[in-house]
């Protein structure tokens, strides 16, 4: 048992460090510390710059063009990226589509589409959760239909983050519809450009648009987009979910969110002091950054695990399930210590209706609104509660 | 990094591990947890010879440890055999004998059991406000007050004393059959003794103690929260356990949704409490083992009170027998919380950081 760093991590911290004060461009740091919304080529721009740096595949193994780190490098990385203000690496096509490619993919479709993950030529997304199918996901009804040489695809898809960028989706669809429900699933790969398909946005609580609607329309792909066996998508499904779940406690964005509370609350006034010599503030800051120091070692330890296993276990439902909260406590804290401040809506906010602070801390209620799709996302915390019922509870 | 225990660890482990599976079954635990002397002499003469005081003192006190990773390993396993023997009393003994420089073969021989006496009734937690003093006398010292609940007092042959001295604290060391030893039984099993001094023959140990004293206790509270892991480990299984077994309604209870979801909580809960003392145990002795100390005690009193009053619930009345064992791990979660600082004691401590 030994926590600290080896000199070898230590340099590599701040290998990261001075290649993050080089690299990542000001302004798009400047967007994700003010909270508003990254424009595509803000993203591209930085999943290129990582790209070029040999550091965009963290969780890919090397022969497939990724970084081979250790758990520890990758929690390094993770923390110092978000200390940076770096955005979120958009996950579909890295951490969900990648890694299935490379265990269930022919040769032929990792050597196409791995590489055009890497250089930003396809942008993926996740056609999973349908209007009827939410948690109870393998009752999909979208279905493939096998003619000649094709696939024939009719239904809808929902909840599809940054689908408006996307040039490739990803679909479980029912393949065979008389078999049992999880047996007759399919893992198909569709070209957004596809006739037939059409995405419309989806307003979220704070006034966002990040999710959409993707409707299918006689859709015709080829049959060879098939991942897999016909018929055993379902496998694929839960491979891709596990590793949708690994990097979910977001410690890193919780240890920003931490740092982002306390400014607040040393700066905000109540009663003639600052906020953070109000004893219940600062209690409800002290409890959840106790909450956040253990998730912190939580997750090295089962990032740990998932290195000796090969592959992330259940274990990461419970990293998903107490991540989440804390997560979603911060954003809560955040609203709070602004109290009215926070008032003014995203669009609405100019320097002169700021009634505190920089511009950024006013979004922090449309913040606290939209993480609270976190606890609901990547299978809602209740279905991690029932993986981990049957998978370690055995019950 | 590296989350695997060393060999050695692992060994001692398994060893203690064994010994009180094998020789302090729960039946035998309760029996002599509850009636004087509040412990078994003849298996506390057995852990001595297993060496186990060893592995919480430093070699250059003698011992083969005294790392906070080594404290955490035996305590873990007295957690989850629920062993009612006063080691806290001989780790935070050996750990300020460490910090004065003064030669301590009796403490890890077993040849005389020591007792450490820092709580008292108006402050039961906080260093900076002992009201016990010390008053110098010949070439030596008298000290007056009273020290409270203090664990394994009632078979000490020396009592640690903190007690005010020239405008800081002290730490002396006192006779126990010199002072007014009153012991009892604790609600959770073992003894304790309230200490009356009234002009006590004392010798000085320590003339600045604060740093030893603050140092005992950080090392008492990484074995605490170890102990409260191990037993909580111990409370979730056998609570999953019941749930397979239990039927009601025609099915086993674990069936039902609003449990599992419960013992699901329970178990993440137990990790995230394993993980802060893991970080506690890997700051022992460092600039921030005393915060890191205060943020284990703080969420280790949260969880452990969780796990005990859940794994009562989801038992139904069962748990609520003194025959059934789950009820005597509850209570040791939930007493262990006023031992060294409870929740809020020491979420006040890590808030206090933040005024800086």
């Amino acid at each position: 048992m030994d926590l600290s760093y080896s000199a070898e991590d230590i340099a590599f911290g701040e290998e990261v460090r001075s290649f993050l004060a080089e690299a990542l461009p000001t302004y798009i740091s400047d967007a994700v510390r003010s909270g508003g919304e990254l424009t595509k080529p803000m993203m591209e721009e930085w999943h290129a710059i990582l790209n070029k740096r040999g550091w965009l595949a963290t969780i890919w193994p090397k022969e497939f063009g990724g970084t081979g780190w250790s758990p520890v490098q990758k929690h390094i990385f993770e923390e110092e990226c978000c200390r940076a203000y770096a955005p979120r690496i958009v996950p579909f096509g890295l951490s969900m589509l990648g890694p299935v490619l490379q265990v269930f993919g022919s040769k032929e479709q990792q050597d196409h589409y791995l590489p055009r993950i890497l250089d930003g030529t396809d942008w993926w997304c996740q056609g999973y959760s349908e209007p009827g199918a939410g948690s109870d996901l393998a009752s999909l009804k979208t279905r493939a239909v096998h003619e000649g040489d094709e696939w024939v695809i009719n239904g809808q898809k929902t909840w599809t983050t940054l689908g408006q960028f996307a040039d490739w989706i990803f679909c479980l669809c029912r393949t065979d519809p008389e078999a049992k429900q999880q047996a007759g699933i399919s893992f198909i790969l569709v070209d957004m450009k596809t006739p037939g398909i059409e995405v419309r946005p989806i307003k979220l609580i704070e006034g966002g648009h990040e999710v959409n609607e993707v409707f299918f329309t006689d859709v015709r792909v080829p049959y060879e987009n098939l991942v897999g066996e016909e018929n055993k998508g379902w496998t694929i499904a839960k491979f891709l979910l596990s590793h949708e779940r690994t990097g979910i406690a977001g410690v890193g964005f919780s240890m920003q969110a931490l740092e982002e509370v306390k400014a607040l609350a040393r700066k905000v006034r109540r009663g003639g002091k600052s906020l953070m010599e109000d004893p219940l503030f600062a209690a409800r800051i002290a409890q959840v950054e106790i909450d956040l120091e253990a998730m912190k070692i939580t997750n090295l330890r089962m990032l740990f695990k998932a290195q000796e296993q090969g592959a992330p276990g259940p274990e990461t439902s419970l990293l998903k399930i107490k991540g989440t909260v804390i997560n979603q406590e911060l954003k809560d804290l955040a609203r709070r210590a602004l109290g009215p401040a926070a008032t003014p809506f995203p669009g609405h906010i100019t320097d002169g209706n700021l009634m505190f602070g920089p511009a950024d801390t006013a979004h922090n209620a449309a913040r606290y609104f939209n993480n609270r799709k976190t606890s609901i996302f990547g299978g809602s915390n209740e279905i991690q509660r029932n993986i981990v019922t049957k998978t370690m509870l055995e019950l | 990094m590296d989350f695997n225990l060393t060999e050695d660890r692992q060994m001692l482990a398994d060893t203690l591990g064994r010994f009180l599976s094998e020789q302090y079954p729960i039946e035998h635990r309760n029996k002599v947890a509850y009636e004087a002397p509040f412990h078994d002499p003849a298996l506390w003469d057995q852990m001595v010879e297993l060496g186990v005081f060893y592995a919480l003192a430093p070699e250059s006190a003698g011992g083969m440890g005294g790392a906070g990773f080594d404290i955490s390993v035996v305590f873990e396993a007295l957690g989850q055999g629920l062993c009612p023997e006063p080691v806290l009393a001989a780790l935070m003994a050996s750990r300020l004998l460490t910090s004065a420089g003064v030669e301590q073969d009796d403490l890890l021989t077993g040849a005389r059991r020591y007792a450490v006496g820092i709580s008292e009734i108006d402050a039961p937690y906080e260093l900076d406000h002992i009201a016990t003093a010390a008053t110098a006398e010949g070439d030596g010292y008298t000290l007056s007050g009273r020290k409270s609940t203090v664990y394994g007092g009632h078979i000490a042959d020396v009592i640690l004393v903190a007690a005010r001295h020239g405008g800081g604290l002290g730490l002396f060391a006192v006779e126990a059959h010199a002072a007014n030893v009153t012991s009892y039984g604790m609600m959770d099993g073992g003894g304790a003794a309230e200490v009356m001094l009234d002009n006590t023959p004392a010798k000085l140990v320590l003339a600045e103690a604060e740093v030893a004293l603050q140092d005992a206790l950080n090392a008492g509270i990484v074995a605490l929260c170890a102990e409260a892991v191990g037993a909580m480990e111990v409370t979730h299984a056998i609570t999953v356990e019941y749930l397979k077994q239990r039927k009601q309604f025609g099915v086993p209870i674990g069936k039902f949704q609003v449990l599992q979801h419960r013992a699901v909580d329970m178990l993440t809960e137990i990790e995230q409490a394993r993980s802060i003392t893991i970080k506690a145990a890997s700051e022992l002795g460092g600039p921030e083992a005393s915060r890191t100390a205060s943020m284990a005690k703080n969420l280790i009193g949260r969880v452990a009170r969780l796990v005990a009053e859940e794994a009562i619930q989801m038992h139904g009345g069962i748990a609520m027998t003194w025959e059934y064992s789950v009820s005597h791990y509850a209570k040791r979660l939930v007493m262990l919380d006023a031992q060294l600082g409870d929740t809020d004691y020491h979420l006040s401590r890590v808030m206090a950081g933040y005024a800086a």
